[in-house]
């Protein structure tokens, strides 16, 4: 009931958007309004996780088509993902009470953001392949008109058309799957689904092309290319939205088809789905360290992160195929930890990259340097969600890497060859990807908030509004509490994955609280708490014992820089500068990437200049083929447009003669 | 109730050791280069000096700056203080297994990195930004080994592999072997040793670590050159530790046997590090990018390591 009066007051919020005209207290108040509505969700979804009933009662709705009804039902699956999406959503919406006022046109936002909290949420609670799909489409239509709000930029537009052509795709695909899973009688409500026989080749299908609908929508390689140009482009609070939250409902889909609806997929899956998300996890972090503008690194990381997820999904499912059931719920549950964490550490970073696009106007960070002096609080949380999502311990982002590392290094009990060999590899990459996302981010955090300005306006930045300092505080020490306190959310998530996997199974079974003793208590273990503890006391004796024995005197001074005085901030390492050696590393044979140098002979005037090309190996493999392809069709059918009459009028005869030699054949049957 | 006296034991024992090990691989090196050189004990008075000068610190610095050192020695400390050196019965042994003592050192990377860029010079930044290349190549090696003595002995604490081990639960294994040459280079990257970086180095364009900390000095300088130290003592328990495991006390030992594992302890150390000085004085540094063939070399090993496994499983 409650969830159903948040909904529609989401709905009617989005109408009070539109209304709300020039007036900024309207759209402060919209937003206002839209934080109340999210929490009353989360509020819902916590109370039924916490309740743990299982599925809740099933609501029909006569709407939808004339033959079925809509039907809608909250299991603990679509609570624990409405309490991420809503805990995002939230923070979107407060964070927008003070930003709304910074925007170019919020008229072109106001109203849609209410239709997109709408939208994920309603894919959620949706119980049959209908309801599923429209508001699956209605999120990705609400999602594409705040994209398009940046209208007058061509980069917003191509974006635009680039996502919707992507989502189009995505959610083809989707209705493909639901309709092979429906089966011949069109059972397309999901309890009727449930409990269809698939033959093989049917099943392959439904696998692939689930993975291809919601892989698109997640980011998975190699259909990422529509996420780094879209998520930017929209507002931050949006793209925090998209990336943070809007890529977990594409997960759910996923976890919803390959775990629930469809129930036995094979674990060459599981094989297949692994290494997917090793190499997205690996390319993904690659192009965000190649990255100069702030919201597309961040884009990139989160094709980084949906990697990792995705990583334990896959070996969740070759867990549960081999009936390792208990290892297939840890994998699950590690996958699930994930997707809370990118959702709360990702909208924290692209809220701060916001906030230091209101306060200096740039996004580029060879513009940026010293924010920290400047912004202390967009600062000090910015550095809390970089260190999260670099997966350091104590924070949050640690745990979920740490739970994926147990369960992947089981892996190789599975008795398959191709697992025990894939295993390591991917191993390795997950690894490569967690250590090159720390260069990442201390090279963003760096760059940006440390060192000294590289530009006036980074110079001249100020504090943003409070409601967005707030909002970014609020998550940061979410980050610090999920760190810390693991194995009470590892409880939460036993019973998500319980009806997934068919295993009751507590995380901290052997050791009991605050340990995280997966499998058995030798099996290695982790304490957040406990590490927590120790070090603040550590940290404290540091101290005393430092002031103790010596001095604490500060004296300001001039850096040293082994005797240079550089009085220009552009002696400063860049972004560019930053990178070069990863660059040189790993790049050179994967993104062919190549250096010019441009050295002028002594005494000409001209500067000297150094150029890097990249090629995306996957941008002219994938896309670039497609694109030709599509061109290409559509010059051979552009000729239609110019015949003679005489030819049109053939062309009708001989469609009419062919129709009718259908209709001959399929009568004599 | 002894497992805690242990661990009390422990935590101090990494850091009042670590400075002479330090001042030992010096002494070692100066006596094969023909110096006299300063005695094993300099360290403990450099430290010293250094607490009583004031700390200069930079116009443009943050508070990043003054708080990384600290951040920065705790870290490793952390790390160190659950590292079995001489017994396996401490309390702490189970809040982080090997995968958590690399994201420990990951944390002191991070800071030191980020205060090498806080004050807005060239070296700063270019010492954080080959700091985090050789980091990614390093941490990945260093769990791919991690990987390996997991499926040797079916744990990722140290604790356990240690009991696993000394429980004659190995023989002679190709894999470990593999695993202990990948640890070793992964240490010698990890702690800014030649050929990797040279610690003594003051020659600006071959600086990684010491880059990263040029504008410390007094108590902060003290406080990062004491995680280096215990850095070095870390890694150099952890492999005397996994691979010669023996006089390590069990869990319910006597007194004895924890001064055995004691002896034993320092006797190892002192062998691992003549033999870093002797090794240090054999070869050259290297090239900054060639640091990417030794350390993928060291992430194929821990690979090959696991590989191998199956290999002689199906023999």
């Amino acid at each position: 009931m409650l969830v159903a009066a948040a909904l529609s007051a989401l709905l009617a919020l989005a109408v009070l958007g539109v209304l709300a005209g020039a007036e900024m207290w309207r759209h402060r108040m919209v937003y206002f309004c839209c934080t109340i509505a999210s929490l009353t969700l989360m509020a819902a979804g916590l109370k039924h996780l916490g309740a743990n009933p299982g599925t809740g009662p099933a609501i029909v709705l006569p709407i939808g088509l004339p033959w079925m009804q809509a039907h809608f039902r909250l299991d603990n699956l679509s609570a624990l993902f409405m309490v991420v999406v809503n805990l995002g959503g939230a923070a979107a919406s407060a964070y927008g009470i003070g930003y709304t006022s910074h925007l170019p046109e919020p008229r072109r936002v106001t109203p849609f953001f209410p239709l997109f909290l709408f939208g994920m949420n309603a894919v959620l609670i949706s119980d049959d392949a209908f309801m599923f799909l429209v508001s699956w489409e209605f999120m990705s239509l609400a999602s594409w008109l705040l994209v398009m709000s940046d209208h007058t930029n061509a980069e917003s537009r191509r974006a635009a058309l680039v996502y919707l052509i992507m989502a189009t795709f995505g959610t083809f695909c989707l209705l493909t799957s639901f309709g092979l899973m429906a089966g011949a009688q069109g059972s397309y409500a999901f309890p009727a689904m449930r409990g269809i026989y698939l033959p093989p080749v049917t099943s392959f299908l439904v696998v692939l092309l689930a993975l291809l609908g919601a892989g698109s929508k997640a980011g998975l390689v190699p259909l990422h290319a529509w996420l780094p140009l879209a998520h930017p482009a929209a507002p931050s609070h949006v793209s925090a939205l998209m990336s943070g939250v809007m890529t977990k409902v594409a997960l759910y889909g996923l976890i919803r088809i390959l775990f629930d609806l469809h129930g036995h997929v094979s674990w060459s899956w599981g094989a297949a789905l692994m290494l997917i998300g090793g190499v997205t996890a690996v390319l993904g972090v690659l192009y965000a360290l190649m990255q100069d503008d702030l919201k597309k690194l961040l884009a990139y990381s989160t094709v980084e992160n949906i990697g990792v997820v995705v990583i334990g999904l896959g070996l969740a499912i070759a867990f549960k195929d081999g009936g390792e059931k208990t290892l297939a719920a840890l994998a699950l549950v590690a996958g699930l930890y994930h997707i809370i964490n990118h959702a709360i550490f990702k909208t924290l970073l692209f809220l701060a990259a916001g906030a230091v696009i209101t306060a200096t106007g740039e996004r580029d960070l060879g513009k940026l340097g010293g924010l920290l002096k400047r912004m202390p609080w967009t600062g000090a949380t910015a550095l809390v969600g970089a260190a999260a999502i670099s997966a350091l311990p104590p924070l949050n982002g640690f745990v979920s890497e740490w739970l994926i590392f147990q369960s992947l290094f089981k892996g190789p009990s599975l008795p398959y060859w191709a697992m025990k060999f894939g295993v390591p590899v991917v191993g390795a990459m997950l690894a490569l990807a967690a250590a090159l996302a720390a260069a990442c981010f201390v090279r963003a955090f760096g760059i940006a908030f440390l060192g000294r300005p590289r530009s006036k306006a980074a110079a001249e930045a100020h504090q943003v509004p409070t409601s967005m300092r707030w909002t970014m505080a609020v998550l940061a020490v979410l980050c610090i509490i999920l760190g810390a306190l693991p194995v009470t959310l590892t409880d939460a998530l036993s019973g998500v994955v319980q009806p997934l996997t068919g295993v009751h199974f507590a995380v901290s079974a052997d050791l009991g609280w605050p340990w995280l003793s997966p499998v058995s208590s030798t099996r290695g273990s982790y304490s957040g708490t406990v590490l927590v503890m120790t070090g603040l006391s550590l940290f404290v004796i540091t101290i005393l014992l430092v002031h103790g024995f010596g001095t604490t005197k500060v004296r300001r001074a001039d850096s040293w820089d082994c005797g240079h005085k550089e009085d220009i901030p552009e002696s400063q390492y860049t972004g560019q500068s930053f990178s070069q050696p990863l660059r040189r590393v790993f790049t050179t044979s994967l993104f062919s990437a190549r250096e010019t140098v441009d050295m002028p002979e002594p005494g000409e005037m001209r500067p000297a200049s150094l150029k890097v090309r990249m090629i995306d190996p996957v941008w002219r493999v994938f896309y670039q083929t497609i694109i030709d392809g599509v061109g290409y069709i559509a010059d051979q059918v552009n000729r239609i447009q110019f015949l003679t009459v005489r030819r049109y009028l053939l062309m009708m005869f001989i469609t009419l003669v062919f129709m009718l030699l259908v209709v001959a054949v399929r009568q004599n049957k | 109730m002894n497992a805690a006296v242990w661990q009390l034991v422990q935590v101090f024992l990494v850091v009042a050791i670590s400075p002479l090990i330090t001042g030992w691989v010096r002494f070692v090196k100066s006596r094969l280069n023909g110096r006299a050189g300063a005695s094993p004990f300099q360290p403990y008075r450099d430290t010293y000096r250094l607490l009583q000068k004031e700390a200069v610190v930079a116009h443009s610095a943050s508070w990043v700056f003054r708080a990384a050192p600290y951040v920065t020695f705790t870290a490793v400390w952390l790390a160190a203080a659950i590292i079995p050196t001489f017994t396996t019965d401490m309390v702490l042994a189970p809040a982080a297994d090997l995968i958590a003592l690399v994201a420990l050192l990951g944390v002191a990377r991070f800071w030191t990195a980020l205060a090498g860029m806080d004050v807005g010079t060239s070296f700063g930044g270019l010492g954080a930004s080959r700091e985090m290349m050789i980091a990614s190549l390093a941490e990945p090696a260093m769990l791919m080994v991690t990987f390996s003595l997991s499926l040797i002995s079916g744990t990722t604490a140290p604790a356990q592999i240690i009991a696993f081990i000394l429980g004659g639960g190995v023989g002679i294994e190709v894999s470990m072997g593999l695993a202990l040459a990948a640890l070793v280079m992964v240490a010698i990257a990890e702690n800014g040793r030649i050929p990797i970086d040279n610690p003594a180095t003051h020659l600006e364009l071959t600086m990684v670590h010491e880059a990263m900390v040029l504008e410390y000095s007094g108590r902060h300088l003290a406080l990062m050159e004491g995680a280096g130290m215990v850095r070095l003592t870390l890694y150099m328990a952890l492999i005397g530790a996994i691979f010669v495991p023996w006089g390590v006390a069990a869990p319910g030992g006597s007194v004895v046997e924890a001064m055995i594992g004691l002896a034993a302890f320092l006797a190892k150390s002192f062998v691992l590090a003549t033999a870093l000085g002797v090794f240090e004085t054999m070869i050259a540094k290297m090239r900054v990018f060639r640091y990417a063939d030794f350390l993928g070399g060291a992430l194929l090993l821990g690979l090959l390591a696991t590989i191998f496994l199956y290999v002689s499983e199906a023999v």
